[in-house]
């Protein structure tokens, strides 16, 4: 018997290459430098980040200019030895964005396609087997235009690991699907991986996907990863500008460091062109050094009179702009200087009696300011 | 009507479309998927026969097949005659004049099936053979019985080249197009508008067919 850990680092994907490409018209340089151990990682990023060119890399789709590609020691690609698996032979599974079913063979046959080096009747036994365990036996004579589209996601996935892969590459492919399909069609997924541990690594550009999915996130913009981690640190601390649109901060400034306190662990930064100050918590920078304040629109308090008594540090007067309902949230607008997005329920709203034009006074607490170096 | 011309007219367009299904397959391929960068150069000469007069094309195969050309002498010193003025002569002609006619249609099929398709079968560990016959072809179908169906009534209904290259032997090279011209020569009109008509009426019912069956393809396989 294998120790869970020895199983772990034998099924590890090792990924260190270089790859220039161009998207949009843009040059990019994808510098790759990772390992994923068995389970599912999150690759999140913008769209022309890299994250297709990055899949298509490790399948062999794409040849990297440069560097290392290896699955449990097994050496895909090696620049410095020329070594290049061709695509057929890299045993790695890969579910496209758009799928890419086969639209002229049924379910069955679709499933039966990466089987076609085993016997006719262990073939059945196999795809019987793979569609059972994503439920969809039933769709096996049908062809993929005639089945849904959570359907066809789960005879994707079936395709793809029916093969017994090395490892799994999933491109956005529950893009598309309501949440509720999305869980059931992701527990049956980690349900599969529980007995075959590898390393599945999921594309997405979308927020909730990474906390619903990830054991692990890497954050890749731009042709490189900048941020590995759990979801929750990955997500809630961000680092860069461009990150923080990404991850829903819905107010960003440029900001100036006026005076640091360190034994309070904390700063006062203006916001560039405004004479609003934020105390913030420190970022070991110095008086006059530049960054980005970001600060979520749901953890901004609006109070119809001036507070008094809180814990809160950062208490700004201001003005309501507008007011827009958006679903169940309230989009509020406040000049206080600057510009600044807050969301209420809509009870908020009615009890607070906003109006364009009211007065009003934001309350951010100092650890609900997220600083980003600037670069 | 001259019954003899049509056979040999019929058993040559066949020959020509079975040939060209074998080597235009390939063609095709190397012409839909290649990336180098003087491939337009070998589509502009696959594209030929479309634009030269087949007189000029004629000549040209004439010259090639003839004692002094190396496979002309090949041939000779084979089968001790020459292939100008023979069937087989008329068949090699005939390949080149309709070879564009198989070609871009196979190839603007292949060119349709959606490359990820192909990335797929790829990493479902098929070799590039297999993704052909399992993916491509299956795909193009419509494609191909185009080209196929495009290639047998073009070597139908040709004249120029056959008369460059195979003359008039009756039995031997002389095809429905050019007996309809004798007739007309020798002012049998009554007899030159029989066989125009029935070579007018083969050739209907050829193309009616490819296009019906590439309708019903299209309702068989509703992702085209």
């Amino acid at each position: 018997m294998q120790s869970p850990t020895d199983r772990a680092s034998q099924n590890a994907l090792t990924a260190q290459f270089q790859k220039r490409f161009s998207n949009a018209g843009r040059d990019f340089t994808l510098d790759i430098r990772f390992t994923i151990a068995p389970g599912i990682a999150i690759i999140f990023g913008p769209s022309g980040a890299g994250k297709t060119t990055l899949l298509d890399c490790i399948a062999g789709l794409t040849i990297p200019d440069s560097g290392r590609i290896a699955v449990t020691g097994r050496i895909l690609f090696d620049d410095s030895t020329h070594t290049n698996l061709p695509v057929q032979h890299r045993k790695i599974g890969y579910v496209f964005q758009d799928l890419a079913l086969f639209p002229h063979l049924t379910v069955g046959k679709n499933i039966e396609y990466g089987l076609a080096g085993v016997g006719r009747s262990d073939r059945r036994k196999r795809s019987d087997a793979i569609l059972e365990s994503f439920r969809i036996a039933h769709l096996r004579d049908r062809k993929p235009k005639e089945i849904s589209g959570g359907e066809r996601q789960r005879v994707a996935l079936a395709r793809a690991l029916v093969a017994d892969p090395c490892v799994l590459l999933l491109d956005e492919p529950l893009a598309a699907l309501d949440a509720a399909t999305k869980s059931k069609i992701i527990d049956d997924l980690r349900a599969w991986n529980a007995l075959h541990d590898i390393p599945i690594l999921y594309i997405t550009h979308n927020r909730e996907e990474v906390f619903a999915l990830g054991d692990r996130v890497l954050v890749l913009e731009n042709g490189r990863i900048v941020a590995d981690g759990t979801p929750h640190t990955v997500m809630t601390a961000p680092r860069r500008e461009s990150m923080a649109q990404l991850v829903g901060f819905e107010n960003i400034f440029h900001a100036v460091v006026s005076a640091a306190h360190e034994e309070r662990g904390t700063m006062k930064c203006r916001i560039a062109d405004s004479n609003v100050e934020l105390e913030t918590p420190l970022l070991r920078a110095d008086p006059g050094s530049k960054l980005f304040v970001g600060i979520r629109a749901g953890d901004i308090l609006l109070a119809a009179v001036h507070p008094v008594s809180l814990s809160a540090r950062n208490i700004i007067p201001g003005r309501v702009l507008s007011l827009e309902q958006r679903d169940v949230i309230v989009i509020v607008r406040v000049n206080c200087g600057v510009d600044m997005e807050v969301h209420l329920t809509l009870a908020a709203r009615d009890s607070l009696d906003l109006q364009p034009g009211r007065e009003v006074w934001l309350i951010v607490k100092t650890h609900s300011c997220h600083l980003m170096a600037a670069i | 009507m001259d019954w003899q011309a049509f056979w040999l007219t019929t058993r040559l367009a066949v020959l020509v479309a079975t040939v060209l299904i074998v080597v235009g397959l390939p063609i095709a391929y190397w012409i839909a998927y290649s990336r180098w960068r003087w491939k337009f150069l070998a589509e502009a000469v696959v594209a030929l026969p479309i634009v030269l007069p087949p007189t000029v094309l004629g000549l040209y195969v004439l010259v090639a097949l003839g004692s002094r050309s190396p496979l002309g002498r090949w041939w000779a010193m084979l089968t001790g005659h020459t292939l100008a003025f023979t069937f087989a002569g008329l068949v090699i002609g005939s390949i080149v004049y309709s070879l564009p006619f198989a070609v871009q249609p196979f190839a603007a099929s292949f060119a349709l099936v959606d490359p990820r398709l192909m990335a797929a079968s790829a990493t479902l560990g098929a070799s590039k053979l297999q993704t052909f016959f399992r993916v491509i072809l299956p795909l193009s179908l419509p494609g191909i019985v185009t080209g196929v169906a495009l290639s047998f009534a073009h070597t139908m209904g040709e004249f120029g080249v056959v008369l460059m290259v195979g003359g008039n032997i009756p039995g031997v090279t002389r095809t429905v197009s050019i007996d309809i011209y004798d007739q007309v020569q020798a002012l049998n009109y009554a007899s030159a508008n029989e066989t125009a008509l029935v070579l007018l009426a083969l050739s209907f019912a050829v193309l009616s067919l490819v296009y019906g069956l590439n309708r019903k393809a299209g309702a068989a396989w509703p992702w085209k």
